[in-house]
Formats: structure tokens, C-alpha cells, sequence
């Protein structure tokens, strides 16, 4: 069937089920309650930490074929999911549902659970290898990719039933108080594995910085947690927070950068409350640098930057130029540090943060978010999954989320990656449909979405470097000659969920000539 | 080192270009390329295509090329074909390997 | 009249970089200068040469004038250097190391012939002569007159320094000389005037400081060796909205006073000659050429 973002998708798949499509992104309407979780049964004397993960995975009375969570605060730095998979695998458990919030590199040695049958599908993002191996038909069920606030959504929902959540704790203590900001592998945020504590079945903390009880400050409650597991470490810590992230010296994206920032001070959001997102990308952080000197010589005070956080947020909020952060992630050291130290920075949940089915989330706050993609096509639509050989290599992120959420959606690329045009008569995947973009800025023009006429005229009228996007794409196409779309098989190997829990496009298998 | 006398690289590793290996003693009839690229998919055609068509021009119709591309356009894929087509034509030894 | 060209940033780019050739031209310099002598080792000068050759034929450079820096025809590369790169796109040959008339002579009759061959316009492609030494400042004058293709002179600092055996300071007290040599030798050929590269990047107080400096001098414009300096030289260079509205009120003055025959041309109660007009008619020529007047 079509759905309203144009994509052709089936209407059931073996091993998820009939699929609702696309209908437009706000109008999936959502019916029925919210899932809600095993009522818990614990006494004064019983003990919740147990001397093992073993023991742990034995007490959740996990079985084959269960879903299990984990969450990527970690990030390239995580113990947890090896650990967690080797141990399950070792213990003979098969065709389990893994559903982290995003694997990475790292996690590249669950690949032989994958092939062993121990994980027998994935709802999660996905990340190189992992991602590289389903675009060559290496799962039996596609992988079912889900944004940030989507996600949250989902466990919320109850379309995503997680059995045990197993949950990388840098803080803990013995009854089950939760935090990131403390402890040897330190990661601030914990906001991605909020919705896993709250309606998950059984939730197993995993920690290598055990306090006295009571833990404070508590970024997850006792009352969310079945058991603790203390071990050596978690994670390692040079791969958990990158070390400082440095704005981009390339003249080219610096170029782009400075375009992105005068379209939002043009478009006229730069004014006291003012709000912003940007992602940790070279070009995001210049992007900010460009409108933390704009907001100082304007002695303007925005309200809060959101999204993963980090130096270039925490200096901006220490200079007064926001009066608060909201963090679901820390990327750095100083983000990590602020997060612990400043009461302003504040941590949020995933659903907080992005899910589009609770009473409210906060990208519907923001004015304005700059995001990547890895193609825009002439209707706006954004991939941000599959490169342009068609292998699925990134996750979704909150790419959808802010991007429907945000009231001016700047996308920033170079309009060419090597050869590579970045803008395309027709993206692979849709990640975040084209309604939900306003301009793309890249070094040779700014494009302005149609929908969005009146801000065209006001950017024109800026003396802003105004092109259609159609003259964007045949100026790409002229440097880099017209790209060859990759072969696909009829083989469907991931569904791009939106946050709505419709499908907005699906992924299929490469040819492998 | 008579050998290295038909050969010829020219190009790096850089973004945007392309580093091109060229052996012109080779037995076998025709143009035979080997060919890396991150653009395989969307370009490897095309940029077949402008190796031969840069030989051709040459007047070389028997070649073995090795080509690791780095996302370059056709006019640097043809401006490296063409100088270590000309680099192993000019029969001066000891070009090969300099750009590595 | 046609606009003044522009030539307030001459931006160099290394001939041998296939990415930094690609996208010279969408920083906005007035000038791009594709590099095939000191940006190239001796050992890449026939890639160079060949890359920049299809460059200009295949790169979109965005309006900017497109100049390459050939090497010397003193050395082995300098013929085959020209040779490759006159095409209908190449608007100038910036020709270091030069020290007598006859070095641009001998430029320009080869272009003479490239030009026929080519079917090119006779006369199309100019020639920048660069002044590097003791010996070519001391012969400018010639220089800068010795060919009607001639647009602009420039000088390199760091090899003239080299040359005098003079200190390069940030200051630049050193290259005074040069710079009144060149200035002075622009002026008596009617040709633009070129300052040379300032070389930190990460200095824009310093560039700003050089900058003003050389507009103080009388210069049109400056080598850059990085995108980012464009901004600062092009500001130092922009008129401000004052100075455009005085410069056109004195030529306005001018010309009502020759509506009337009358000999004496006054403004606000000063009176108004010869030297104020054409300063004021430079100021004018640079705002229009930057479509602010």
C-alpha cells in the first residue's frame, strides 16, 4: 500500500504484524490506554541485590523469546550489552528480542548472537556493522527503527513489551536509586531509559559505583528497579564521554554553518526566550557559535537549549544566554559535569523530551533545531538512515521528533560528500517526511520548502542566497553527474517506525552483485 | 629496473581525489580496472567509463589500472588517469610509489 | 561605464587539491589564484598542471576572476604550464619572479600565440607580474609598463624579505619599500595595485591592521591565502554609507559646476578640486562595482 509520505509498504510482516501506514505527521491518532507493567511484590526483608548477574537474569524468570532493553548512555564505551548477551547465550536462552535505544560499534560482537539464533530480531536502532549485516539479509524479522521520542512511545503504548530491561547504572544503590552523574563511568543523562524502568516487567541495574542507600541526587527510583548487580565496570570510560567536541575549521561547513545561522536571525526567533537544539556534528556546534555571538552582541537571553548536550550548551547557559538545558543526553566531560553541579541543567526522559503521545513533549517547544541528514530530497524528505549504496548505517535519533516538533527545521549539509550528491530527486528511506522540514542550507544555496512561502520572501528579502530546491539538485547533479540508484531484492529487512507508530517507509535488502 | 618503465601513479589519498596506479606492459588486450571506491554504487559506471574514455584520448588501448578513489569528480578521475598514463609513457623510472 | 573589477581578496589555492579547486570559487573572493608554483612540489608539477587544466574547464568558479600562478619560464615547468592552462575560462597568468620588462614580454607573445591557436580573443588573458626581489622592486616601474596586458602588479613578501635580508615582522615596517615601489609603479601604469599574503589565519586583528594599512597606501586589494580572511579584507575595503553619500555630493557638485561653466566648484562652503574628485570618483567606482551605490 501507499502511505501519505508516497512510500510503498506492505501491509503485514511476518514477525511484526500488519503495519498501520503513514498518514500525515499529525494525524495518527492514538486509541486505548497505556500499557501498564506487573504489579511489583517486594517485603521488608527482601534483598535486591544479588551477588550476580546470573543470579539476576534467574530471578527476572527471563524465557526464550522474550524481549529484553538496554539503553546507550554509554555509548561507544558499553559493557553492558555484551556482557548481558554472552551471559544470556552461555546460559542457552534463544530467540530473544533485543530493543536497545541504539547499538554502536562496539556492539559489533553481538553479531554471532545474531547468527546463533540467541537474538532472533531487533527494535532499535542500529548502527555499522549491525545495520551493514540486516542490509544484507542477515535477520529473519527486519529491524524496526524507531525515533527517540518514538521509542518512548511505544513502551508507553505498550507496542513495545519489554520483559527485563537491563539498565547501565554508573551510579547506584542497594535498593535500586539510579543515577549517570557519578561513579568511574559517569555518563550524566539518563533520560533514554526511563520509559524501560517505568513499564518494563523486571528491571535489572547494572553498576560498577555502589553507594550507601539512599543515593541522591535519583535520576531513576527504587520503585522502578527489581534488582542490582554490582560488577567491575560497566564501560570504558574514554568511549562513554568524547573529549571536547570542536567547531568545525573546515571554511566549507563553517560557511555552511554561518548561512544556518543567519536564516534563524532572519526567520526572527532571535529574541529574549528563545530556543534551540543542535545536534554534536561540526557543523551543529558552529551553527551555535555563530548564534551565541549574535545572542551576546544582541544581549539577548533564550529560555533552553535541549537535546544531547554539550560544552558549547553548558557555556552558553554559564553566560546567561539560556536560562536552562534540557538534557535527555551528555555527550561530554563538561556536559556530564554540569548536568551534577548547575540545578539549571536539567536531565529529561526520552518521553519528556520527544514522544508525541503524553500529555506534552518539549520539542513542541522549540523554536528552531539544526540537523544532518545523509540525503534531502526535491520534496524535503530527509534520510538520515541508508547511505547511498542503500545499507542501513544510522539510527533515527530524535531526527523525526524535532523535526515535526521544532517551528523552523534547518537542515545543514554540504550539497556534496566526496562525490556523492547530498541532495537527490528521490532519498532512499524517509526518516522525517518533507512536511516537516523548512530549509536546507548548504554551501551553494538555501533551499526553502514551498509550504513555507512567507518565509521564503522574508530570507530572500535577508539577502540570503534563496534557491529553488529543484536548481539545488541539478546544480549537485551537474558537479557529481547523475547518481545510480542501488538494486534492492522485494526482501523487506527494516521499517522505519514514526513517532506515531505508523510506518513511514520501509528498508529493503541490497543486491549483492 | 626495466620493468617499472610502463608504470605510472599519479593522485592521493585525499578526499576528492583519486590515486591511480597505471601498468601498461601487460599481455592481455584491452583496458582492465580495478576499481575501490565509496561511490561504487552510485558512480562506479560512470567513473569506469571516464578512465577509459582518458586512456582512449591517450592512444592507450591495452592497460591494467588500479584506481582507489576517494569520492573524486570525473575531472580529477581523468586529470590522475591522464598523468600516470603519461608518467609511465615517459619512461622514467621511479615515479611509481612517490604519492604513497 | 563598465564596473571597476574588483580584486579586494585574491585567494590562493593550492593546484594539486582536487576538493579545494572544486569549491574555490563559493567563498566569495574577488579572485581565485590556482596555484601551480609554491603550493606544488617539484615532484607533482605535471598533476598540478593537468588538474588545473581540466579544472578550468570543468569548475564552476561563481563569477570570481580566475587567475593561475604559473611557475617561471626560467624554470623547466613554466612553458608547459601556460600552454595547458590558456582556455576561454583563465582570466589571467600571475607570473612570479619577475624582474625585467622582457619577463612579461615573453609571456605575453606566447600568449599572443596560445591566444590564436586557441581561438581566443587577442589580448583576453591579462598578466600579473609578481614581484619577489631587490632587483624587481628597483624595476617596477618598467614592469608594471612593459605590456598593455598588464592589470595588475603584486609583490610576495616573504620571498622579497628574503631577498633584502630584512626580518618579516607582523608589523611589516620592512616591506614599506616594496610597497611604495609597487604602489607607485601601479599608478603610473594605470594598473591595480596587489599587497601581499598575510600568513596567521587565526590573527584577524593583525589582518585588519595590514589591511587598512595597504588601503591607507592606496592598494586595491590583497593576496589571502584562507577563506576565512575574505570577510575582514572585504570590510576594510567597503566604503562606508558616509563616505559614499560625501563622495556623491562632491561629484555631483562637480558636474552641476559644469552644467553652469563655472570654474570654481564649492561644497558646503569649501571649495572643491581636481585631487578631491578623483578621490571621491575611486570611493564611488568601488561602492558601484560592490552594488552599493
Amino acid at each position: 500500500m501507499l502511505n501519505e509520505a508516497g512510500r510503498v509498504i506492505p501491509e503485514f510482516i511476518e514477525g511484526i504484524g500488519p503495519l498501520k501506514p503513514f498518514k500525515g505527521v499529525f494525524a495518527g491518532f492514538p486509541e486505548g490506554k497505556m500499557k501498564s507493567p506487573l504489579v511489583p511484590y517486594v517485603t521488608r526483608d527482601t534483598e535486591k541485590l544479588l551477588p550476580s548477574l546470573r543470579d539476576a537474569i534467574l530471578a527476572t524468570g527471563l524465557k526464550d523469546g522474550m524481549t529484553i532493553s538496554f539503553h546507550h548512555h554509554l555509548r561507544n564505551g558499553d559493557f553492558v550489552v555484551a556482557m548481558v548477551l554472552d551471559l544470556i547465550a552461555e546460559m542457552g536462552y534463544r530467540d530473544m528480542t533485543l530493543a536497545p535505544t541504539a547499538l554502536f560499534p562496539i556492539h559489533k560482537s553481538i553479531i554471532k548472537h545474531i547468527e546463533s539464533g540467541v537474538v532472533k530480531a531487533i527494535q532499535g536502532s542500529v548502527n555499522g556493522p549491525v545495520g551493514k549485516l540486516a542490509s544484507h539479509g542477515g535477520f529473519d524479522v527486519p529491524v524496526l527503527l524507531r525515533s527517540h521520542g518514538g521509542r518512548a512511545r511505544a513502551i508507553e503504548a505498550g507496542d513495545l513489551s519489554i520483559d527485563v530491561a537491563f539498565i547501565a547504572a554508573p551510579s547506584a544503590d542497594r535498593y535500586g536509586n539510579l543515577n549517570g552523574s557519578d561513579g568511574q563511568s559517569a555518563c550524566g543523562s539518563l533520560g533514554y531509559c526511563v520509559a524501560d524502568a517505568m513499564f518494563a516487567d523486571k528491571v535489572v541495574a547494572i553498576t560498577d559505583h555502589l553507594v550507601q542507600y539512599p543515593l541522591f541526587p535519583i535520576s531513576i527510583p527504587q520503585n522502578y528497579v527489581d534488582y542490582v548487580v554490582k560488577i567491575d565496570q560497566i564501560g570504558d570510560p574514554s568511549g562513554i564521554v568524547s573529549g571536547t567536541l570542536k567547531v568545525t575549521r573546515d571554511p566549507l561547513r563553517l560557511l555552511i554553518a554561518e548561512n544556518a545561522a543567519k536564516v534563524i536571525e532572519a526567520s526572527g526567533f532571535i529574541e529574549d526566550g528563545f530556543s534551540l537544539q543542535t545536534g554534536a556534528g561540526g557543523i551543529s556546534l558552529a551553527v551555535a557559535d555563530y548564534i551565541r555571538e549574535t545572542m551576546k552582541e544582541r544581549n539577548i537571553r533564550g529560555s533552553f537549549g535541549s537535546g544531547g548536550i554539550t560544552a558549547f550548551f553548558v557555556q552558553m547557559l554559564q553566560e546567561g544566554l539560556f536560562e536552562t538545558l534540557l538534557d535527555v543526553q551528555s555527550f561530554d566531560m563538561e556536559a556530564v559535569r554540569s548536568l551534577r553541579e548547575n540545578p539549571n541543567h536539567v536531565e529529561m526522559s526520552a518521553s519528556f523530551y520527544a514522544n508525541p503521545h503524553n500529555k506534552g513533549c518539549a520539542v513542541n517547544q522549540l523554536d528552531a533545531v539544526i540537523l544532518g541528514a545523509t540525503q534531502v530530497d526535491t520534496n524535503f524528505n530527509v534520510n538520515v538512515n541508508t547511505e547511498s549504496d542503500g545499507v542501513l548505517l544510522h539510527g533515527i535519533g530524535g531526527h523525526m521528533d524535532t523535526a515535526a516538533g521544532a517551528n523552523l527545521t534547518i537542515i545543514t549539509t554540504p550539497l556534496l560528500r566526496g562525490r556523492l550528491p547530498m541532495v537527490v530527486d528521490d532519498v532512499l528511506t524517509v526518516t522525517s517526511p518533507g512536511e516537516t522540514i523548512d530549509v536546507v542550507v548548504t554551501e551553494r544555496g538555501i533551499a526553502v520548502n514551498p509550504l513555507r512561502a512567507e518565509l521564503e520572501i522574508t530570507l530572500k528579502k535577508a539577502g540570503l542566497p534563496v534557491i529553488n530546491i529543484h536548481d539545488l539538485k541539478n546544480e549537485a547533479y551537474r558537479i557529481s553527474g547523475k547518481p545510480e540508484d542501488p538494486e534492492f531484492t522485494d526482501k523487506v529487512i527494516g521499517v522505519v517506525e514514526y513517532r506515531d507508530g505508523t510506518v513511514v517507509d520501509v528498508i529493503r535488502e541490497v543486491k549483492t552483485c | 629496473m626495466k620493468t617499472d618503465q610502463s608504470k605510472g601513479q599519479a593522485g592521493t589519498l585525499e578526499s576528492g581525489d583519486i590515486l591511480v596506479f597505471i601498468d601498461l606492459s601487460v599481455q592481455e588486450k584491452g583496458i582492465s580496472i580495478d576499481l575501490d571506491s565509496p561511490s561504487i554504487v552510485p558512480f562506479g559506471k560512470q567513473i569506469i567509463l571516464t578512465i577509459k574514455d582518458t586512456l582512449v584520448n591517450l592512444g592507450i588501448h591495452d592497460a591494467y589500472v588500479k584506481a582507489q578513489d576517494r569520492g573524486a569528480l570525473d575531472c580529477a578521475i581523468s586529470a590522475r588517469v591522464e598523468t600516470a598514463a603519461r608518467r609511465a609513457l615517459s619512461s622514467t623510472i621511479g615515479e611509481v610509489g612517490r604519492c604513497l | 561605464m563598465s564596473l571597476k573589477q574588483l580584486r579586494r581578496t585574491a585567494l590562493y589555492i593550492p593546484g594539486n587539491d582536487p576538493s579545494m579547486l572544486l569549491n574555490s570559487g563559493i567563498f566569495g573572493a574577488d579572485s581565485v589564484v590556482l596555484d601551480l608554483e609554491d603550493a606544488v612540489s617539484i615532484s607533482e608539477k605535471d598533476s598540478a598542471r593537468i588538474l588545473v587544466r581540466n579544472a578550468l574547464n570543468h569548475v564552476d568558479f561563481l563569477g570570481a576572476e580566475v587567475v593561475v600562478r604559473i611557475n617561471s619560464l626560467s624554470t623547466p615547468y613554466g612553458m608547459d604550464d601556460l600552454k595547458d592552462v590558456v582556455c576561454p575560462r583563465l582570466d589571467a597568468i600571475r607570473l612570479p619572479k619577475c624582474e625585467h620588462a622582457q619577463d612579461v614580454i615573453t609571456v605575453s607573445e606566447v600568449l599572443d600565440q596560445l591566444e590564436t591557436e586557441k581561438g581566443l580573443d587577442r589580448g583576453k588573458i591579462k598578466i600579473m607580474p609578481l614581484i619577489e626581489s631587490a632587483l624587481g622592486s628597483y624595476n617596477a616601474v618598467e614592469i608594471a609598463c612593459a605590456d598593455s596586458r598588464i592589470s595588475a602588479i603584486n609583490f610576495g613578501g616573504e620571498d622579497y624579505t628574503a631577498d633584502i635580508a630584512a626580518q618579516r615582522t607582523r608589523e611589516g615596517l620592512e616591506l614599506l619599500d616594496i610597497r611604495m615601489k609597487i604602489l607607485l609603479a601601479a599608478r603610473i601604469a594605470h594598473i591595480d595595485a596587489l599587497d601581499t599574503v598575510f600568513g596567521n589565519v587565526n590573527d584577524e586583528e593583525g589582518l585588519l591592521a595590514e589591511t587598512s594599512l595597504i588601503k591607507q597606501l592606496g592598494f586595491d586589494g590583497k593576496s589571502i591565502i584562507h577563506p576565512r580572511q575574505i570577510k575582514p579584507v572585504h570590510k576594510v575595503f567597503t566604503p562606508s554609507e558616509k563616505e559614499i553619500v560625501k563622495a556623491r555630493r562632491i561629484v555631483q557638485a562637480l558636474e552641476e559646476a559644469e552644467k553652469k561653466k563655472s570654474g570654481v566648484v564649492a561644497l558646503d562652503g569649501r571649495m572643491i578640486d581636481a585631487p578631491v574628485v578623483a578621490k571621491a570618483r575611486r570611493v564611488l567606482a568601488f561602492a558601484e562595482a560592490m552594488g552599493l551605490a
